[in-house]
């Protein structure tokens, strides 16, 4: 694998290697089910083998003689025992609104329908085992399509509002070219590492939840909300995550279960659900289709985009990401109409995933722009070019910052896309057929209210403590540059404390915003603090100035609690987010002004004439994100993006059994993701760009923008290595024989 | 997991002689089927052997003979020169199965032993699956098949046989060594399996208490214009959706003898000897590795999801014989 290691450019930090590194590699990070809790019962869940109908009977015999077994529970001895959550995506906590264990109705495959209580893990999972349930099955309907299936509206759903401008019929009239054609992405599993696991601890009436979070304040708010209890009784622990990219930022019904088992046992509680548990009781990405028309005039330039999409939920709940709101707005059109439609089926409810609505609908978009630069004999790059733009078509806001053609200069010159021939199919090596593809990728740049403590020791120690995420993302060392650099003290003497609900409220890690918005308030604690010492920016560098200032206030320490709240925000978002709740501003969700990240991918694959195996040599990616905090794990998450880009077009589908509506490959072993082996050259190129907008520190999110464009990049290169146009994700080598 | 009795036998006799037909037994090579399929509730074992001490893990090369011990880990086999050069079938077959921790743990007997990776029989929650509960249906017949087999499936079953390694043992015409309560006996490796037919729970014709001790072939010099090629979603550590394990002997240009075995596509290991009979006396062209390919897939029965395997299959065993013609012999 070839590697362009990250420099220090133009505004952009060090690149400072993870200052949590040493303790992840050598074991001493602690995960969520790493903590010693005294004389623990484990709990197993029993789910269920239907996705529609009622619960019969439980026939536990054959569990009860398991020796060391504790208890089994079920909705008979639970029901109403979980409240009523509210729902994340409608501005509550939970991932999904169907309680557990509340009553015999199943309303999806893999629903909880009994805990398993014993001395040890073993005897739990033998007892769960035991456990026979009989049901009384009804006819699923899985997925579009289906028998049962209801389609409704996501503006009467949702309040969705479809961003539309101009007269699409006239557009697609004027235009020279059009490409009107249908897409698909499958259903998707986040499939961290580290598993749903949850344990719980209570003390008196005060119950300490150690549970891998993106949101230790929500999951905590979210918790007392099962319970009924105040919030105020619950602590979250989750200092390290291993993994998460959506999955764990809204409520799992299994904390709650967890949490009331640990009461009934007046012991702690221990929880590890199984990988294939993890994909019914934890969330997913929602398989869509699109129908997406596009029209050019002669000269390319856009005259018509029409992009009309339906996405899988719940029966209950109307998860939406309606990434209409970024097509709309990615170039320049005059005519645009979208709308979004939700299909309610019997799965269980869908959830953020990695960039959740930009890479189900860039797919569609950047490949229709692929197929019609085709039409018009104009390079793809090209194409975009003409059609970049530093205002919105739908209200005419400005972009605060775009590099979107500097990304594409710089990636195309990597990639050495100058010497790819244009006509599909006509590069090739030996029995191997290459294709050259490329695709725009774009992240919305939120922020969220946030809060910090920051303290300076007299001798330079800094300790920063904020209820932050690090998910592995290098969280950690970034907000520790940000707090060094402003104090003017080495990274090495910060200590930084995230992950725990007894901190001041960070927002969700979730949406790319942590860097932004916890490094504003970092920066913004820091800067009273300094003004306390009354020194001005770079002095503080000197210890000298610093013990001076010190013995001036005739204090050993300087403390500062800061909050920050972003652009646009609304007052009450501090008490929301001390609610634990986050109020994500920015994107194209401003009054006055547009604001986005902007990358450009290139893909580089090779199909086996014969057997059209699909492999990727290489892939380049180029992103401009304002100024890089750290240059190091910027690129780490960028290439992870691309990697999990290539995943997502070749790989990643969590195939179902269409008849039963289940789950197929809920497993590591069937679920694929690429192997060293599929995954070669990688370069990732920060471009320098500087945005004055954004926030003070001028920095955008990043973590989302590497794996959005890639789908398309993978598919505009199987089109060029073999004349096939394929619109359905993931594109395996069936699809391209015959 | 349930609990079971555990037992370590350092004998093939002291295994045997632990072996009690009256409780479900089960015996533990390198564990990397059994313990998973334990783990998920698919086998209930209430006695398990380790045989891991019994030996049986010799390598013996000789100008015209192998003799492969049962216990000898698919790492370990994997790294012979010799046979990488001699028969690089067999040894590719080996290194491009699994991944390198499985080979290292994972014993020659127990590859070719290894069950299915049909979901629907690995996940106790499908009440349907003949193989795992006789009579009970199968799932996968109408279910998500993309993975299942079009060569030797029946109306009771289609799950594929899932080795890579066995397809060149059936290729080189290896003989299985068995030892068990009524003594010792050899068999072809073409015996060793059944088709599922009625009872697709029966999978090999080994009783209960028999053990495989080796497997033996012979060696001829043509045989290092072998391969084995094997397409899959990603480039390692999954399981063919196609293969093919092929060798060549050819004289003046035509084929004098071919073996050729499929992989990822049929229910047990499998020949595909008529295909084999139609190369013999041919020039190995395009149009000669065609219609081996067309013969080997004649009777493939496809289903909804692995609509494509004949035509994937058909493309591998062309591509497979091109590429063997194509050797240094």
């Amino acid at each position: 694998m070839a590697i362009i290691g990250p420099v220090q450019q133009k505004n952009m930090g060090p690149p400072h290697s993870r200052i949590d590194g040493r303790a992840k590699v050598t074991g001493a990070a602690p995960y969520a089910s790493d903590f010693a809790v005294g004389r623990p019962a484990y709990a197993y869940f029993v789910t269920s083998s239907i996705a529609r109908g009622r619960i019969t009977g439980f026939d536990m015999a054959a569990a009860g003689q398991v020796p060391g077994l504790l208890d089994i529970l079920t909705y008979e001895t639970m029901r109403g025992a979980v409240k009523k959550p509210t729902f994340f995506a409608g501005g509550g906590y939970a991932g999904t609104t169907i309680r557990p264990l509340d009553g015999p109705e199943i309303f999806h495959d893999g629903q909880i329908v009994a805990v398993v209580l014993a001395d040890s893990y073993e005897s739990a999972r033998e007892a769960a085992y035991k456990v026979k349930v009989t049901c009384q099955a009804e006819q699923p309907a899985a997925t579009f399509g289906s028998a049962g299936a209801t389609t409704e509206d996501a503006a009467d759903a949702k309040g969705h509002e479809d961003p539309a401008v101009g007269d699409i019929a006239a557009g697609l009239a004027a235009a020279s070219a059009t490409v009107d054609a249908d897409y698909a992405t499958p259903t998707q599993h986040h499939n961290p590492i580290e598993l749903f696991t949850t344990t719980c601890a209570w003390t008196g009436d005060k119950l300490t939840v150690y549970e891998p979070s993106q949101i230790v304040h929500g999951l905590k708010h979210g918790v007392a909300e099962q319970l009924g209890i105040p919030p105020d009784h619950v602590r979250i622990v989750s200092p390290f995550v291993g993994g998460a990219f959506g999955s764990k930022a809204s409520v799992t019904p299994r904390t709650a279960l967890a949490a009331i088992a640990a009461r009934c046992l007046g012991r702690p509680v221990k929880l590890v659900l199984t990988r294939e548990q993890g994909f019914s009781v934890a969330t997913y990405r929602a398989e869509t289709r699109h129908h997406l028309r596009l029209g050019a005039d002669a000269d390319g330039k856009f005259t018509a985009l029409s992009h009309e999409a339906w996405e899988v939920t719940s029966r209950p709940d109307s998860y939406l990401v309606a990434g209409t709101d970024t097509t709309a707005r990615l170039y320049a059109c005059p005519n645009v109409f979208t709308k979004v439609h939700l299909v309610h089926v019997d799965r269980n409810t869908p959830g953020f995933m990695r960039s959740p609505p930009e890479v189900p609908y860039l797919f569609p978009l950047e490949c229709a722009i692929d197929e019609v630069a085709e039409k018009l004999g104009l390079d793809p790059i090209e194409l975009r070019r003409r059609n970049d733009t530093m205002k919105e078509p739908i209200g005419g806001l400005p972009y605060t910052s775009r590099s979107l053609m500097e990304c594409f200069d710089q990636a195309a010159e990597s990639f050495g896309w100058a010497r790819r021939s244009a006509a599909p199919a006509s590069m090739r090596d030996g029995d191997w057929l290459i294709g050259w593809g490329c695709a725009s990728t774009c992240y919305p740049t939120a922020l969220a209210p946030a809060t910090a403590r920051v303290i300076l020791w007299k001798d330079g120690r800094v300790k920063v403590e904020t209820a932050a995420h690090d998910l592995g993302t290098g969280a950690y060392t970034a907000l520790a540059q940000v707090a060094a650099e402003r104090l003017g003290v080495p990274v090495g003497q910060v200590t930084i404390a995230l992950g725990d609900s007894d901190l001041p409220p960070s927002p969700v890690a979730g949406g790319s915003i942590t860097t932004a918005s916890v490094s504003s308030v970092i920066a913004k604690a820091c800067d009273a603090i300094r003004a306390k010492l009354g020194v001005n920016d770079s002095a503080l560098i000197d210890p000298g100035i610093r013990v001076a200032g010190f013995e001036r206030l005739g204090v050993a320490l300087v403390q500062e609690y800061a909050e920050f709240a972003p652009h646009g925000a609304k007052p009450e978002g501090i008490d929301k987010l001390y609610a634990g709740l986050s109020t994500l501003k920015g994107g194209a969700m401003l009054e006055d002004r547009i604001q986005y990240a902007f990358g450009a991918e290139f893909v580089e694959v090779r199909i086996h004439a014969r057997t059209r195996e699909i492999r990727v040599p290489r892939v380049h990616g180029a992103f401009a994100a304002g100024r890089i905090v750290n240059p190091k794990t910027a690129h780490s998450q960028l290439m992870g993006g691309l990697i999990w880009g290539v995943s997502s077009a070749l790989h990643e589908a969590t195939e179902m059994d269409l008849g039963t509506a289940r789950y197929i490959n809920d497993n590591f072993a069937d679920y694929l993701v690429p192997v060293n082996a599929d995954i070669e050259d990688v370069s990732v190129i920060l471009v320098p760009e500087r945005d004055t907008q954004v926030n003070p520190l001028g920095i955008k999110g990043l973590g989302e923008l590497g794996n959005v464009g890639t789908n398309a990049a993978v598919a505009n290169a199987v089109y060029h290595a073999t004349g096939r146009r394929i619109r359905e994700l993931p594109i395996r080598l069936e699809k391209l024989l015959a | 997991m349930r609990p079971f009795i555990f037992e370590r036998a350092t004998s093939p006799e002291s295994a045997i002689a632990a072996f009690h037909a009256d409780r479900a037994t089960s015996f533990l090579a390198g564990g990397t089927t059994l313990l998973d399929l334990m783990k998920l509730d698919v086998v209930r074992p209430e006695r398990v052997i380790d045989i891991n001490a019994l030996g049986a893990n010799e390598i013996e090369i000789s100008e015209d003979r192998l003799r492969l011990g049962a216990s000898v880990r698919m790492a370990d086999a994997e790294a012979q020169e010799e046979l990488r050069r001699r028969v690089p079938m067999l040894t590719q077959s080996l290194a491009l199965a699994a991944s390198t921790q499985l080979r290292h743990m994972a014993t020659l007997a127990g590859n070719v032993l290894q069950r299915t990776r049909c979901p629907y029989f690995r996940d106790v929650s499908w009440s349907a699956c003949n193989k795992r509960l006789p009579g009970s249906g199968c799932a996968a017949m109408a279910g998500f098949n993309r993975q299942h087999a079009v060569l030797g499936a029946s109306d009771a079953c289609i799950a594929t046989y899932p080795s890579d390694f066995a397809q060149a043992l059936i290729a080189l015409d290896a003989t299985v060594d068995v030892v068990g309560r009524r003594g010792r006996r050899q068999l072809p490796f073409a015996k060793l399996h059944v088709p599922p037919g009625r009872t697709p729970e029966v999978e090999t014709t080994l009783a209960p208490d028999e053990l495989i001790l080796g497997f033996e072939m012979p060696i001829e010099p043509w045989m290092s214009r072998s391969l084995y090629l094997k397409i899959r979603d990603r480039d390692s550590y999954e399981f063919a959706l196609a293969s093919a394990a092929v060798a060549l002997e050819v004289d003046g240009g035509a084929v004098r003898q071919a073996r050729i075995a499929l992989g990822g596509v049929a229910a047990v290991p499998w020949r595909a000897r008529e295909a084999e009979q139609a190369l013999i006396g041919r020039v190995l062209d395009e149009a000669s590795c065609q219609l081996a390919a067309d013969i080997a897939f004649a009777k493939a029965q496809p289903r909804e999801h692995n609509a494509y395997k004949p035509l994937l299959g058909r493309q591998t065993v062309a591509r497979a014989l091109l590429q063997a013609a194509a050797m240094e012999a």
